[in-house]
């Protein structure tokens, strides 16, 4: 049954040269539009509500999500489940805070919201610094897991693979900036919405349209513990720090944030974030019929034959549903994600370099707009290099935990400091730079000291930090820092503009 | 002119508040389950009929509660905010 998995399967080849011809294509009238900053930071800032809903899926539905929780839920049933939610939960908290007054305070990047008001060079230092650092270790984990995944269904060498995805997202972004990786995403998230729901569609078929006879025969044949909760979450500290990460962090994930300002004005960004929670969630529900039509169609030991941590489940299953064709078209989508997330990616780190560093700090905002589109494009490069080095560099590292671990920096670096500077007046420039700089480097110090660094990858025996995720400690961490560095040292100007970001933050530009 | 600053404040405030308590709410709702998943395994392994465990619903009923907290912000946003950021931006002008 697992026979096609990890050869290159010509159906699989079709698919992907498909979708690379088909996006490169994108790219190429994408770069006939590209002529400001508007359009390569934003797309023109006339991306619809449903389009945008789709983008933003596209961007935060990773392989992880798709293989990775398909597989944990094949292999261990309903803990799966507690990750998917997890991941859900933080788009609540982007629509009550974030989406609107980001879309009416800032242009480019979301340090633009936190320096409106305060002095400009100290604030986009570090906020640029926290940005990097997010799409830094987002990007490891995204290039690795490309390797390790294109290896498995395509029998490409894992260097191969890194290079290929690393040269497509590059010219993705380089030629096509914003309008070019937004239609990627909404082909990837419609790609990867539509083989899904055909995946779990073709597994319902053979329980009479009921999850619940599929569930009850997960259960009888591996036992009613597949649908109560496992040992994932034995620590309820380590649980609720995890949560709290992923909570918070969603609405402070840089490629996440920047797609606010592609949309024409606030009540759209409203609509988009309506439409990727509705996509999200639905996707998420979906990946838990996935998980456990493998566990039965499948089966756990086939599973684990093929990949010990359960990666493969979806295609396999594709495979024993739909034959070797439709494992082809699964294993395109999951290439086709890769692609999509890591250049969403890509785009907001050179954001960060080029807007905020260059633009901002080192031409102190002043700098004509051929240079400014020219240097956001030697930023992708750079970055585009520096993540394909980083792949090759990370090889059969264990890197796990750096998803969680950009969510940490995420939550505590950019999310506390957004929501002070827009509803906060006391908030000072002094203050944002301590919450930013405070959030990047508690969180970094304390997943150093963690057990999933120190005992997993150091084979220490023990970790003088006892979570597995720092969010807790750092996310509270980042916020006193903010607001008693603010009180401390109060900014007479900072404190009169307040009245202006009110306004503006519900009135729009 | 004189009048433009109390209703925005207002408006503020009112944004303010629904904000945070429909944040508070999903917050609640998604830490009360991962502590009960935490406390309380064999309660959420219950079965309540072939195939469905406590844990799979309420997790379920999690993801559908995130919808709904949307619901009410979007529905509250498109009709009174959006109507009252019209009229005090007549006023402005």
């Amino acid at each position: 049954m697992s026979g096609s998995v990890g050869q290159p399967h010509l159906v699989a080849v079709l698919f992907f040269f498909g979708f690379i011809a088909v996006t490169l294509g994108i790219t190429w009238w994408a770069a006939r539009h590209t002529l400001s900053t508007e359009h390569f930071y934003a797309a023109g800032r006339r991306v619809t509500g449903l389009q945008n809903g789709l983008a933003l899926a596209g961007d935060y539905m990773s392989a992880a999500s798709f293989l990775g929780i398909a597989g944990l839920v094949s292999l261990s049933g309903f803990d799966g489940l507690i990750y998917s939610i997890g991941f859900l939960v933080g788009w609540p908290i982007v629509m009550f805070l974030i989406a609107e007054p980001l879309r009416n305070l800032g242009r480019y990047t979301f340090a633009d919201v936190v320096a409106f008001r305060l002095r400009q060079a100290p604030v986009r230092i570090a906020g640029a610094f926290g940005t990097l650092a997010v799409v830094a270790f987002y990007l490891i984990a995204q290039m690795v897991g490309a390797g390790n995944l294109i290896k498995l269904l395509f029998g490409l060498s894992y260097e191969t693979a890194v290079v290929i995805v690393g040269m497509v997202m590059m010219a993705y972004v380089l030629f096509g900036g914003m309008i070019a990786t937004t239609w990627v995403q909404i082909v990837k998230a419609v790609l990867l919405l539509g083989g899904a729901f055909l995946l779990a569609f073709l597994v319902l078929l053979r329980f009479g349209w009921s999850p619940l006879a599929l569930f009850d025969a997960a259960a009888a044949r591996y036992g009613a513990q597949v649908l109560a909760p496992g040992q994932l979450v034995s620590d309820p500290w380590d649980a609720v720090s995890l949560g709290l990460a992923l909570m918070f962090g969603t609405a402070g994930l840089p490629h996440i944030l920047m797609r606010f300002y592609t949309v024409p004005d606030a009540r759209t960004a409203r609509t988009s974030v309506s439409y990727a929670t509705a996509f999200i969630g639905f996707f998420y529900l979906l990946t838990f019929i996935l998980g456990f039509g493998a566990m039965v169609l499948v089966g756990q030991d086939a599973i684990r034959a093929v990949d010990r941590g359960g990666n493969m489940a979806a295609p396999l299953l594709a495979e024993a549903v739909g034959g070797t064709g439709f494992l082809g078209f699964i294993a395109a989508v999951a290439f086709a994600t890769i692609l999509a997330v890591v250049a969403g990616l890509t785009l907001s780190g050179a954001a960060a370099l080029s807007h905020d560093l260059w633009v901002n700090v080192v031409r102190r905002g002043a700098a004509p707009e051929h240079e400014q589109l020219r240097v956001a494009r030697l930023a992708t490069l750079l970055l585009g290099a520096l993540s394909i080095a980083l792949g090759i560099a990370f090889k059969g590292q264990n890197v796990a935990y750096m998803v969680g671990l950009a969510f940490a920096i995420a939550a505590s670096a950019n999310f506390p400091a957004l929501v002070l500077s827009v509803f906060w007046r006391q908030f000072t420039t002094r203050g944002a730079q301590a919450s930013m700089l405070v959030g990047t480097l508690s969180a970094l110090g304390l997943i150093w000291l963690s057990p999933a660094v120190q005992i997993r990858i150091l084979g220490r025996p023990s970790a003088p930090f006892p979570l597995s995720n720092p969010g807790l400690v750092t996310i509270p961490l980042a916020f006193l820092a903010g607001v008693a560095v603010s009180l401390l040292m109060p900014e007479k100007d900072a404190h009169e503009r307040f009245a202006e970001v009110e306004q503006r933050v519900h009135l729009g530009a | 002119m004189d009048d433009r600053t109390p209703a925005l404040r207002t408006l503020a405030a009112a944004q303010w508040r629904l904000a945070v308590s429909l944040t508070a709410a999903m917050m609640a709702i998604y830490f009360g389950f991962i502590l009960l998943v935490a406390f309380d395994k064999p309660l959420l392994g219950t079965i309540l009929r072939p195939g469905l465990s406590l844990g799979t619903l309420l997790g379920a009923l999690v993801i559908v509660s995130a919808w709904g907290l949307i619901w009410i912000y979007v529905r509250w946003a498109n009709s009174h905010y959006d109507r009252t950021v019209a009229s005090i931006r007549k006023e402005v002008r």
